[in-house]
């Protein structure tokens, strides 16, 4: 006697972005905190000793924060024009450059001495200058943009990255042989930032996005999004928090959650009595010479499946259409109409219901009958509603207008779909001119429903023989 | 010489089981069904089977206990005989030849020395009625007795044999046919007839079924087609008879059977659901569901405590009282059609073939049995005739067997068509297959073929599919995207076609360099590293149907068979046709050990084979009608160990072994002679060990062996090694072989046995070592060496005489005690001495 085989809930690939180690960290931030600045934030910087204060160049403003409090600590006011880089000398202070634009200076990143240190300037080449000795000493002509700021790696003494137009990453050994050049961006790269380890590059831009880069690879594993083009970007030691500035005179500030604080509240969860009866007795431990008498274990079956296995066909799916799993998991609903249709009741399940339940429905086939991954069988089912239900139609206003809209989005679905199409075919004949091989490249068109799995790595040029 | 390489066809194994009714034991230790043209003894508790009947000539009809010895049955064949058998020996008793064809045969224990057979009414073998015929079985001494003794009962009587049922104590007859049920009563000589109407008010199809008698009460239960059982009474009057109606079944009542006391009744049908009816309480109902597939059959032991119940898919269950399954015997599930192709498993070895719905099954040639079924479509299988389920339709396994290909089909007919590939990784420490990619709808039409890269590693290997939606596609396992901690899983790697024809087979070329897809008529030789076309290679008209690489010396060739009844093989180094033939190939295989090819070729409806190398323009081996019908299917098995034949004919199997499906499922094989009497020798062999464990010597003898070791080492206080078991004597085979009815008295036969025991128990020098000392002068040698065997031969013997002092042997007894009761063991069986002497 074999137990009952509980439906399978194809797992779909993720559409959106992947789950990596990468985003688990960035995205490991709380709520932000939002100060609104006196102006446009120009330029933000850490303190590197303990307590770890932050200065902001607002205006002709510059506050310094603590790491805790949204309060400025102190407050400088004595410029008289707009500030707009700070420089620091010594570990624990700072000297206010305030600069008029004398030479368009901007930037002022230090590499640790001895290393001669690379200057940037608003210019299209940034010169590296060496501070003691006062000379330039080297000018990369690489950069069609102004320079707008630059960061000296952490791993490596002889890499640096400036950000203009595009980042770029240049190798000092090399004679300053640009590496890469990241074109993630489009606008301008006004800030960039180096995680504590080094190994995340962060750059922010005037697009309002702030990217996270691998320095190893050099590619993007994460983003954050905000709300207005961002002028600056900081970093605090240990990746504490990020706090970006930005035009609107808003200075955003993120601190890290800590993992004491979201385990604190998982274990209060978990106390609760009802856990408490549920463990009970499940957590002992037999001792050597106990005599174990075995239990067979009753295998959990959902709600659903329960049904089905009654062959109670209407209400698994009743239960399948829950709001919960409707809202949550499409996916699960769609299985059960699925096992439904493949035991051959799918009909019976779906009639006789009346104008609430058919609304509901006929709201979920509207949510998700364009969804590639569902079509197929949400359009049997819908087909045989109308079949079902044709007698009927034109009682309720409610369900006839619903009618009216999931027709309508087949239609535009249909529209689109040819037009995709056509797209396709323009490309076939493009890449056909473009090889002069006896071969000619060939697209699969079809491939775009259902083939979720298959399709996402078969990039090779796929040919057809004439 | 010539003579021992002969090569013949033979059954191998995987024959039906659950042809007809299976038969309990009056002890319910062992379960007799027909299998084929053998009658196989299972053991209820271990699965295996003991014993197989083998004479018959024909297929096995029937099997029966005989009422009046429950230690022998009868059964029925339709070669015109029945046969009546000691099932615990496996010795044939008797052969009563009747002349015709038999369907089924019946007996009841109030008419002794008669049982009633089905056979066709005009005594000719085509004719479609059937008669119930009684058969007066002569007393008579001969192994083979004629019988001339027959004389009808019932006319008109279906072939069916669960559609006749015997009445309480034997006194009526119940046979249903067609709508008509008959109950003929033997004391009157009279039958009377109770009809039900074609068609009933619901629409109900009212045709009979099955039957069965109370075995306690005037009451006749009978199944129908439309799932509704009938409860008979007051049927010995014309008109007054009644019924009662129950209905649960949603489809055909298959079988029906009262358990032995009457208190319940079973049914099974088509939902594969086994349901217990409360006789008098028809209401109550207990339910035993999801049994695997439909039930065909249902036998209840004589006692009662055991159900078993025989199921479409060439299972038996075995079913502890209603509630609990004990054990399943399972044979080589064939359904209509083997959908897969016939595969070897590269690490079991076993067979691989689609079983039951939505599984792979794995068989083991060599030990005719099941290994395990893989379950590839892990969902519910509704039991509903009529409803499309998914049907594993495709199967490849890899070079080393760590991954396994598998498509499922849903609705093949319908314009849409299900399809999914799903691929499985071989798990070394559960050793079993995990699924490791599901790929939902790979292509948009069936898939027509599929195969593995044979040659590369189990890490690069390539899968390539082809499908009626006129593409090839390449897969390929990639390392996942992330560094998720997911596996690496398959995926797409390249899609090819050609001028948008379909393609029907492909094949890798044994070093795995070339892949040639056929695509109708036109083979496309193609190199998988570069997917660059190399040649085409085309013999038009006829598309292609097999294509082949050969191996090994003859790499060079590629062969294919079109249909129109042409064998090609073509020289892939000039690219041109180096031969060609005309012969209706059905199917061309390879040996993947060797050069050899096998074609299958049906000339006037029976199939030729021909074995030959692609090289060479003599066939190593052919002949002619192999067997009646078209062969589609057939594999090369690997053979465990190298067969040494010098034979030229026989060379070709020495690797491996040919088995082959006929157009009636039957999985047939070559053999040779030579290796046909190994076999019987190692068979031999086999059946005496296995009769050992099961005749009532063995039980005797059994018992005591393993209750000796106990006691000895609580006797002496050190772990005394188990003697060895007395096989090795001939005298004890003979007396282990021989049924206990035909030997002669034990006390004649004591001494003989005796003197055999004391020979195989020499070796046991440490303990005779040990008895010589204190053993008595005037004993001789061989009292004390049989010291050690006689507690096992005369244990119920000295259960009478001294079973106190054995029974207080306890593990406390110092050394000197265990000596003083030696002796006075010894002294007391001194009386098996003169036993011997007289």
């Amino acid at each position: 006697m074999a137990s009952f085989k509980p439906t399978k809930v194809p797992v779909y690939p993720k559409l959106g972005e992947k789950v990596t180690q990468d985003t688990l960290y960035w995205k490991n931030y709380k709520a932000p905190v939002q100060i609104k600045e006196f102006g446009a934030v120009s330029n933000i910087d850490f303190s590197p000793v303990a307590p770890h204060n932050y200065a902001v160049t607002a205006f002709t403003r510059i506050h310094i924060y603590g790491p805790c409090s949204q309060e400025p600590v102190k407050t400088f006011t004595r410029f008289k024009d707009t500030a707009y880089c700070l420089v620091p000398v010594r570990t624990a202070s700072w000297v206010f450059g305030r600069m008029r634009r004398l030479g368009g200076v901007h930037v002022l990143p230090f590499t640790p001495k001895p290393l001669p240190d690379p200057f940037t300037g608003g210019r299209r080449t940034p010169p590296t200058g060496d501070i003691p000795n006062a000379a330039e000493l080297t000018t990369y002509q690489e950069h069609t943009d102004y320079i707008r700021c630059g960061v000296a790696s952490k791993l490596n003494r002889d890499l640096f990255i400036t950000g203009g137009r595009y980042v770029k990453v240049w190798d000092l050994l090399k004679g300053g042989q640009p590496l890469v050049s990241l074109k993630n961006h489009h606008k301008t790269v006004t800030c960039l930032a180096l995680s504590s380890n080094g190994q995340r590059l962060l750059s922010a831009s005037l697009d309002r996005h702030v990217k996270v880069y691998n320095t190893t690879s050099y590619k993007v594993v994460h983003n954050f999004d905000y709300a207005a083009a961002i002028l600056s970007l900081a970093l605090a030691p240990d990746d504490e928090s990020i706090v970006v500035g930005m035009t609107n005179s808003i200075l955003s500030i993120k601190h890290r959650k800590h993992t004491e604080e979201s385990m604190e509240i998982m274990s209060q969860q978990r106390r609760r009595p009802s856990y408490r009866v549920f463990v009970k007795g499940k957590n002992y431990v037999p001792k050597q010479d106990d005599y174990l008498v075995s239990k067979p274990v009753k295998e959990h079956l959902a709600k659903y499946d329960r049904q089905l296995k009654k062959f109670n066909v209407s209400k698994a799916l009743d239960t399948a259409l829950e709001t919960w799993f409707r809202r949550r998991k499409p996916e699960i609903t769609v299985a059960v109409m699925k096992e439904l249709n493949r035991r051959g009741t799918l009909k019976n399940a779906l009639a006789g219901r009346d104008e609430e339940q058919l609304s509901r429905l006929l709201h979920f086939f509207i949510g998700n009958v364009v969804d590639t991954r569902f079509a197929p069988i949400l359009v049997t089912a819908a087909e045989m509603i109308l079949d079902i239900y044709k007698s009927v139609i034109g009682q309720s206003a409610l369900i006839d207008r619903q009618l009216l809209r999931l027709q309508n989005l087949l239609e535009t679905e249909i529209n689109l779909e040819r037009e995709l199409l056509e797209v396709l075919g323009m490309l076939d004949t493009m890449f056909a001119t473009s090889i002069t091989r006896k071969e000619v490249p060939y697209s699969d068109i079809g491939r775009s429903n259902g083939l979720a799995q298959g399709e996402a790595s078969s990039s090779r040029p796929e040919l057809q023989v004439t | 010489m010539v003579e021992q390489a002969e090569i013949r066809v033979v059954h191998q194994g995987g024959s039906k089981i659950t042809f007809r009714e299976p038969v309990l034991s009056s002890d319910s230790r062992f379960l007799l069904c027909a299998s084929g043209h053998n009658v196989k003894v299972f053991s209820t508790a271990t699965e295996e089977c003991v014993q197989e009947l083998r004479g018959h000539t024909d297929l096995v009809t029937g099997v029966l206990l005989r009422p009046s010895n429950h230690l022998q049955v009868y059964s029925c064949s339709a070669d015109g005989t029945v046969r009546l058998w000691d099932f615990t020996d496996g010795v044939l008793i008797k052969t009563y030849v009747i002349g015709y064809p038999i369907c089924s045969i019946y007996a009841s224990a109030s008419h002794d020395g008669v049982v009633f057979i089905v056979m066709p009414a005009q005594r000719d073998k085509r004719s479609d009625v059937f008669q119930l015929v009684a058969v007066n079985l002569p007393q008579c001494a001969d192994q083979l007795v004629e019988t001339t003794d027959l004389s009808a009962v019932l006319g008109d009587v279906s072939s069916n044999p669960v559609a006749v049922a015997f009445g309480r104590s034997g006194e009526y007859l119940a046979s249903a046919k067609g709508l008509q049920l008959e109950i003929y009563f033997f004391k009157k000589q009279k039958s009377y007839r109770f009809f039900l109407k074609e068609d009933h008010k619901n629409g109900g199809r009212n045709t009979f079924t099955c039957v069965a008698c109370h075995p306690k009460d005037d009451c006749v239960a009978t199944g129908h087609e439309d799932g509704k059982i009938r409860l008979w009474r007051n049927f010995n009057h014309k008109k007054e008879y009644t019924y009662s109606t129950l209905h649960w079944h949603h489809s055909a009542v298959s079988s029906l059977c009262f358990t032995p006391e009457g208190t319940n009744l079973l049914s099974g049908g088509v939902e594969s659901v086994l349901v217990q009816w409360r006789y008098g309480q028809e209401s109550q109902r207990d339910f035993l569901p999801r049994l695997g597939a439909a039930i065909t059959h249902i036998a209840v032991s004589p006692d009662g405590a055991l159900f078993c119940t025989s199921h479409s898919d060439n299972k038996i269950t075995v079913i502890q009282s209603c509630v609990k399954v004990s054990s399943i015997i399972q044979g080589l599930v064939k359904g209509e059609n083997v959908q897969t192709d016939l595969m070897v498993d590269p690490r079991s070895k076993a067979l691989v073939l689609n079983g039951k719905p939505g599984h792979l099954q794995f068989y083991s040639l060599q030990r005719d049995k099941l290994l395990f079924n893989l379950d590839i479509v892990q969902q519910e299988y509704i039991h509903e005739s009529g409803l499309k389920q998914f049907e594993v339709v495709k199967a490849a396994f890899d070079g080393s067997g760590s991954w396994l290909a598998t498509v499922e089909e849903r609705n093949p007919k319908a314009a849409e068509v299900e399809v999914n590939l799903k691929l499985w990784a071989f798990d070394e420490q559960t050793q079993c297959f995990v699924l490791n990619t599901t790929i939902s709808a790979p292509h948009e039409a069936r898939i027509t073929a599929m195969c593995f890269d044979q040659a590369a590693s189990s890490r690069t290997t390539m899968l390539l599919s082809c499908s009626r939606d006129g593409h090839f596609k390449a897969w390929q396992l990639a390392p996942p995207a992330h560094t998720d901690d997911e596996g690496p899983s398959w995926s797409c790697d390249f899609v090819g076609a050609y001028h948008n024809l379909l393609p029907e087979c492909c094949c890798f070329s044994a070093d795995g360099s070339l892949l040639a897809v056929s695509f109708q008529e036109v083979v496309t030789v193609w190199s998988p590293s570069s997917w660059e076309l190399l040649v085409t290679l085309s013999q038009p008209p006829g598309d292609i149907r097999d294509l082949c690489f050969g191996r090994l010396s003859c790499s060079k060739y590629l062969l294919g068979t079109t249909t129109n009844k042409l064998l090609c093989c073509w020289n892939l180094l000039t690219c041109s046709l180096e031969w060609s033939t005309s012969t209706d190939v059905s199917l061309l295989l390879g040996d993947p050990l060797s050069e050899n090819m096998a074609a299958f070729c049906l000339q006037d409806r029976s199939t030729d084979l021909f074995v030959f190398k692609p090289s060479e323009p003599r066939p190593l081996f052919s002949q002619k009608a192999v067997c009646s019908g078209r062969v589609t299917r057939a594999v090369f098995a690997p053979r465990e160990a190298m067969l040494e034949s010098c034979e030229e004919s026989s060379q070709w199997l020495n690797r491996s072994q040919l088995y082959f499906l006929t157009s009636l499922m039957d999985l047939l094989t070559f053999s040779t002679k030579a290796e046909e009497e190994r076999l019987m020798a190692s068979s031999k062999q086999l059946v005496i060990d296995d009769s050992v464990a099961m005749t009532p010597f063995y039980l005797l003898l059994g018992k005591h062996r393993h209750q000796q070791p106990e006691t000895e080492e609580q006797a002496r206080g050190r772990s005394a090694e188990r003697p060895a078991v007395p096989q090795s004597s001939a005298a004890v085979r003979e007396l282990l072989q021989t049924p206990a009815h035909v030997l002669p008295s034990t006390s004649f036969l004591c001494s003989m046995f005796v003197q055999s025991l004391l020979i195989s128990v020499t070796d046991n020098r440490e303990e005779n070592k040990l008895s010589e000392e204190e053993m008595d002068s005037e004993k001789g040698e061989e009292e004390a060496s049989d010291e050690e065997m006689e507690p096992r031969v005369t244990r119920p013997e000295e259960a009478l005489s001294d079973s106190p002092e054995m029974e207080s042997v306890a593990p406390a007894l110092t050394k000197a005690q265990v000596r003083e009761l030696r002796r006075v063991r010894k002294l007391d069986h001194s009386w098996l001495a003169g036993l011997l002497d007289s």
